[in-house]
């Protein structure tokens, strides 16, 4: 069924009869061309440009859980291609455009919103950071400006402008950024995917990956074993752990984020705005809900929840740069379990082993990826050769020296 | 979380820096490792869900490294060394 405005007045006038479940719940088939391990966000894109860009349908997509059960239902939903480095910028960028015609793409409502996003600059050598990387932004086709304090003043005044430790003095401002409804972008795709013969399989979890002769040719789940000339991992947080079931071990490590929201207010917010110095971030949602976050817990772990101190220290950095927020109550809280990967950035690599392929490493910032994530990982599983904005994307980069360290932290996951 | 140091008792997990595993307390020989043994030192991760032994620095303490042993499922610390002690034990410095 094509969605339309046509079609809510047609169901509106006839009681809502006529909607039908968004997609099927198949039974899992002996062999597909392609098996995808993961039902996130890039798990689902990519089931859906292999069908609609590629041609390739005989896919399934297998998750353990149910859609959106992992990171693409947990994250702030903030989406903005604001990279530095050669390897990354124009990936991001390529999403980005990706966002901006999805739902007409996909025929979903995604909410995409470009608000535009805010990152705040409190000295001299972080603004000539922020006007190097608005460079590097506008040289990949982004749209990228610096604001002074009246520019930020006349979107944001509440903001604490003369903080005693951490005074504005200006911000980078990237008006195409924003955020997107991140469970829509899940459904939609699955919608999509499912739309072109591509099955998705839920509660389905991968346990052993077959290797025959030295090449991938299954996986062992708990619906049986299911045999595939490719097999696609993309599991975001439990990376290491299915890599594992093929012998692998990954530049990463899993750690938790956890993210915060308030009752409902008015309208506040103009856009997202992020205080890194301070160690939070905030945009408000449609309902009003104010949705923050700030740092990774930093210890390794995959419990999907966060402790204390982080808690504190992220409501101590929104009272310091926004303290009107401070009669607004918390809500809710929640963690997620990110793939931090050496160097900060991602993966979208084939494997040593013939017939396997790995999409993760996505940090706390794969969701403005999903689009590209999966366009890209389709291309690379279609035709054996990366997409032009993801060749940076190996494992092997470390090896040859090549890191994408967009911090300049070096193999240190938790200051990514 | 609560870090039961051997010298401090019960501290603050937020005192600490997290470093990682500690199977970084085994580096290799820079004059003879290969460049593999080398990468897979510096990148590779076993990253456990389960028991994770790891280095933390007590920063906002007494500055001593410890080793703490956890369950990443649970957060449950099962046990803290003395990384020097472990470090010895394990036959590396003097
Ligand atoms: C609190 C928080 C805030 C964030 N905020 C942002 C943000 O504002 N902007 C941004 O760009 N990014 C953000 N991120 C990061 C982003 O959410 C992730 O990088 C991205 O969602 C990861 O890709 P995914 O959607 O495919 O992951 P997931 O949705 O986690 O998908 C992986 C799937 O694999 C499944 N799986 C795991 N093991 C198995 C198995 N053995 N067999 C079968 N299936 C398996 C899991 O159940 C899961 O559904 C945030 C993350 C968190 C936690």
């Amino acid at each position: 069924m094509r969605y339309s405005a046509w079609q809510i007045l047609k169901e509106g006038l006839t009681g809502n009869k006529g909607w039908k479940p968004v997609w099927r719940e198949p039974e899992p088939k002996a062999e597909y061309d392609i098996v995808i391990i993961g039902g996130g966000g890039h798990g689902l894109s990519t089931a859906y440009y292999l069908a609609k860009e590629f041609g390739v349908t005989n896919v399934a997509v297998v998750e353990k859980g149910w859609l959106g059960s992992g990171n693409i239902g947990r994250n702030t939903t903030i989406i903005r291609s604001n990279y530095l480095l050669e390897g990354n910028q124009p990936f991001y960028e390529h999403s980005l455009k990706l966002w901006e015609g999805l739902e007409q793409d996909f025929n979903y409502n995604a909410m995409v919103s470009q608000r535009g996003i805010l990152n705040l600059i409190h000295s001299d050598p972080q603004r000539d950071a922020f006007a190097r990387r608005a460079n590097a932004m506008r040289l990949s086709g982004a749209d990228a400006e610096l604001l002074d304090r009246e520019g930020i003043a006349k979107m944001c005044p509440f903001l604490d402008f003369d903080n005693a430790r951490f005074p504005i003095q200006g911000a980078l401002w990237q008006p195409r950024g924003g955020t997107v409804r991140h469970d829509a972008v899940a459904w939609g795709y699955a919608r999509g995917a499912d739309e072109r013969g591509v099955d998705i399989l839920q509660n389905c979890e991968v346990t052993g990956i077959d290797i025959e002769g030295g090449r991938a040719v299954g996986v062992q789940t708990s619906r049986g074993s299911i045999r595939a000339k490719k097999i696609a991992m993309c599991v975001a947080g439990s990376s290491s752990r299915v890599a594992a079931m093929a012998g692998m071990r990954l530049p990463i490590e899993s750690h938790v984020l956890q993210a915060f929201v308030s009752e409902g207010l008015k309208p506040v917010i103009p856009g997202v705005i992020t205080f890194g110095a301070g160690h939070f971030y905030v945009s408000q949602s449609d309902k009003g809900g104010l949705v923050f976050g700030g740092d990774i817990d930093g210890y390794n772990t995959y419990a999907q929840r966060g402790n204390l101190p982080v808690v504190e220290d992220v409501c101590e950095g929104g009272m310091a740069i926004m303290p009107m927020i401070g009669r607004a109550r918390l809500l809710r809280m929640w963690g997620g379990i990110m793939d931090m990967s050496m160097d900060g950035s991602p993966f979208i690599t084939k494997t040593d082993t013939p017939g396997l392929y790995f999409n993760g490493g996505w940090c706390y910032g794969g969701f403005k990826a999903t689009p590209a994530s999966g366009f890209c990982y389709a291309h690379l599983l279609a035709k054996d050769e990366p997409h032009e904005v993801a060749t940076a994307f190996r494992l092997d980069r470390f090896m040859r020296g090549a890191p994408i360290d967009e911090k300049g932290q070096g193999a240190q996951p938790n200051l990514h | 979380m609560l870090i039961n140091h051997p010298l401090l008792g019960p501290r603050d997990a937020a005192e600490f820096v997290v470093k990682g595993d500690a199977a970084l307390i085994g580096r290799p020989d820079g004059m003879t490792a290969s460049p593999q043994e080398m990468h897979d030192y510096a990148y590779l991760r076993d990253n456990p869900a389960g028991t994770h032994r790891e280095l933390w620095y007590h920063e906002q303490g007494d500055r001593s490294w410890l080793v703490v042993t956890r369950d990443t499922l649970t957060h449950e610390v099962l046990d803290v060394a003395l990384a020097r002690d472990v470090a010895r034990a394990e036959g590396r410095s003097r």
